[in-house]
């Protein structure tokens, strides 16, 4: 596969993936600080002051990595699914078809911009959380490792549904109809300890509660599932999402006729 | 004559459609320009979407540069450029930076120097900080054409380059086309402009419902296919075509009122035939009071072709 690897055409993905997010710059980092304020407000103020800590931390705290996921989950894959379906519903697809580029430089240019610009949204909500409450992260460098690999793992997921995606309508439905009940479900704002038995195993079942444990083991140092399942779902699911995409260009489905 | 291209057995069937191409064979030389000539759904864009890589083909083998596009593509893309029939451009970048865009993604170094030249020879220099969208579209054309040469393409693939354009711009371009055949590129086109093959094209293919009807020189091809009809209306009524005007093919009407010419000599030939008759017309001072030519229209060929059975 690396038999004339096209890594310039993989730098020319890249860049034009990332300009076209800064076109947009202010809206992107406009609506991520709002949401993120709204929810402190509503969550940390007006809930967390009724809540002391949760397991010695702060309710204010707690919630900073579910928050940081519920924004980035989506943000990513919407973003990356508009990344291909655009292309794909306006015909400018037939350069990227025609070009010496095979799936791997394809997904490294799409899927690295997407990783940079979530990591640029992650750091804008943890600034935008550092005006509403004190927080500590545990392990930053794994933190930081750890939202690259989520980043990935979304943007190939997005990246498949905008190939899969056959009108708008399937693009906004799969964040907002699957990823965003199960990330509000998945612990975001509460621990799942917290739940009645029958509820508890039910969440279990939720694999976002891994993915924003995962993340909140590497803020706090405390998790409610073994984090070493955390990190297998996340590699796992970023597997299947780059599997999947393999198969789309090997056959061709829904991108060449 | 070197091939650049060679197509065989090509055969296209889509999901639940058509058959698109039905076992074409087709070799292309280096250097020349041949021209795709063929109605609506013909297979024209099917063809040229199997060689780019659009279009996955059900059976047969495309070669390029003597390589195999179903192993080797990576190394033949990057010879290969395209533009395409359906105008789709990002129409939030700018000029320039779609067009750099194009070169990096074909696996060249950044040349600013090769930009500017490029977008200088298609007019789209002063244009090259407009977004896309703010462009008309024949410059819109234009920069599909440039993001195409971008990476200076061996062998250039041309969808119907001048639909939707307008007279002066299709001269202009048909003259950018001429540059690059002598700056070495090879190129196909696609067109449903008789005279647009007549201009430009070194060989003609025709094809209709997927099957190359026939490959031919141009020259060859234009003696067989072009006509051109004219009809002369008389003040004066004759009883037969005079003498002085037997060397041309001529038909009176049964009124005597109407001289109607029909030269098939190809298009251009004819069209200085029927240009000569009229100045023999007035020379003999024979009056006439309207003048109708009318050249074959590509449908007109088709229609004959397939009656040949060719
Ligand atoms: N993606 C597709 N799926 C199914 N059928 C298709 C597809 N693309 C083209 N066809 C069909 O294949 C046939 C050939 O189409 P093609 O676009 O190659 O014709 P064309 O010669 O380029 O026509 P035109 O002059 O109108 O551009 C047509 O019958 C068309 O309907
Ligand atoms: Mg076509």
């Amino acid at each position: 596969m690396t038999r004339g690897f096209n890594l310039r055409g993989t730098f020319a993905i890249f860049t034009f993936e990332l300009m076209r997010a800064f076109r947009t710059f202010f809206q992107s980092i406009f609506a991520p600080v709002l949401t993120t304020s709204l929810y402190f407000i509503v969550f940390g103020a007006a809930i967390g002051g009724k809540m002391s800590s949760v397991g010695g931390v702060s309710y204010g705290a707690y919630i900073i990595p579910g928050l940081l996921l519920l924004t980035l989950l989506g943000e990513t894959t919407s973003n990356a699914s508009f990344g291909i379906y655009m292309p794909r519903f306006t015909g400018t697809i037939y350069e990227l078809l025609s070009a010496p580029v095979g799936v791997a430089e394809t997904l490294m240019g799409f899927v690295g911009a997407a990783a940079v610009k979530s990591l640029i949204l992650a750091a804008i909500i943890l600034v935008t959380a550092s005006f509403f409450v004190d927080y500590h992260i545990a392990h930053p460098i794994l933190a930081l490792g750890y939202v690259v690999l989520v980043a990935a793992a979304f943007a190939l997921f997005g990246f498949a549904l905008g190939i899969w995606a056959d009108g708008f309508e399937k693009l906004g439905i799969v964040p907002m109809l699957i990823l965003q009940p199960l990330t509000f479900l998945g612990g975001t704002f509460y621990s799942i300890d917290m739940l009645p038995d029958p509820w508890r195993r039910v969440a279990l079942a939720n694999p976002i509660v891994y993915l924003v444990n995962g993340l909140r083991w590497t803020f706090t140092g405390k998790s409610d599932v073994n984090i070493w399942a955390s990190l297998a779902l996340t590699l796992g699911f970023l597997a299947l999402c780059a599997g999947a995409i393999a198969w789309m260009f090997k056959t061709g489905w829904r991108l060449r006729s | 004559m070197e091939p650049i291209l060679e197509i065989s057995g090509l055969t296209k069937r889509y999901a639940d459609g058509p058959v698109a191409l039905d076992g074409v064979d087709l070799t292309i030389g280096k250097g020349e320009i041949f021209a795709l000539l063929g109605p609506n759904g013909a297979g024209k864009t099917t063809l040229i979407g199997a060689v780019c890589g659009l279009v996955r083909p059900s059976e047969g083998t495309i070669r390029a540069f003597g390589m195999d596009l179903a192993k080797d593509w990576r190394s033949a893309r990057r010879r290969i450029g395209l533009v395409p029939q359906e105008m789709a451009t990002d129409m939030f970048s700018k000029v320039i930076d779609t067009v750099s865009y194009s070169r990096g993604l074909f696996g060249l170094p950044a040349s600013p120097a090769r930009i500017e030249e490029i977008l200088r020879s298609l007019m789209l220099w002063d244009k090259r900080d407009s977004q896309i969208r703010h462009l008309s579209g024949g410059m819109k054309r234009r920069v599909l054409i440039a993001k195409a040469l971008a990476h200076d393409p061996e062998l250039l693939f041309l969808d119907e380059p001048t639909a939707g354009v307008d007279v002066e711009l299709r001269r202009d371009m048909w003259r950018q086309i001429g540059a690059m055949r002598a700056a070495g590129t090879t190129i196909i086109l696609t067109t449903h402009y008789i005279e647009e093959a007549e201009e430009m094209a070194d060989r003609v293919g025709v094809i209709d419902k997927g099957r190359l009807l026939l490959v031919e020189d141009k020259a060859t091809l234009m003696a067989r296919m072009g006509s051109v009809e004219a009809v002369i209306t008389l003040e004066a009524p004759l009883a037969d075509v005079p003498a002085r005007l037997a060397a041309y093919p001529l038909t009176l009407s049964d009124d005597g009122l109407k001289l109607t010419y029909r030269g098939h000599g190809g298009a251009t030939e004819a069209k200085a035939e029927v240009a000569h008759l009229v100045q023999a017309l007035v020379e003999a001072r024979m009056g006439f009071s309207a003048l109708d030519t009318r050249q074959s229209s590509l449908e007109d060929i088709f229609v004959d072709l397939v009656e040949q059975g060719v």
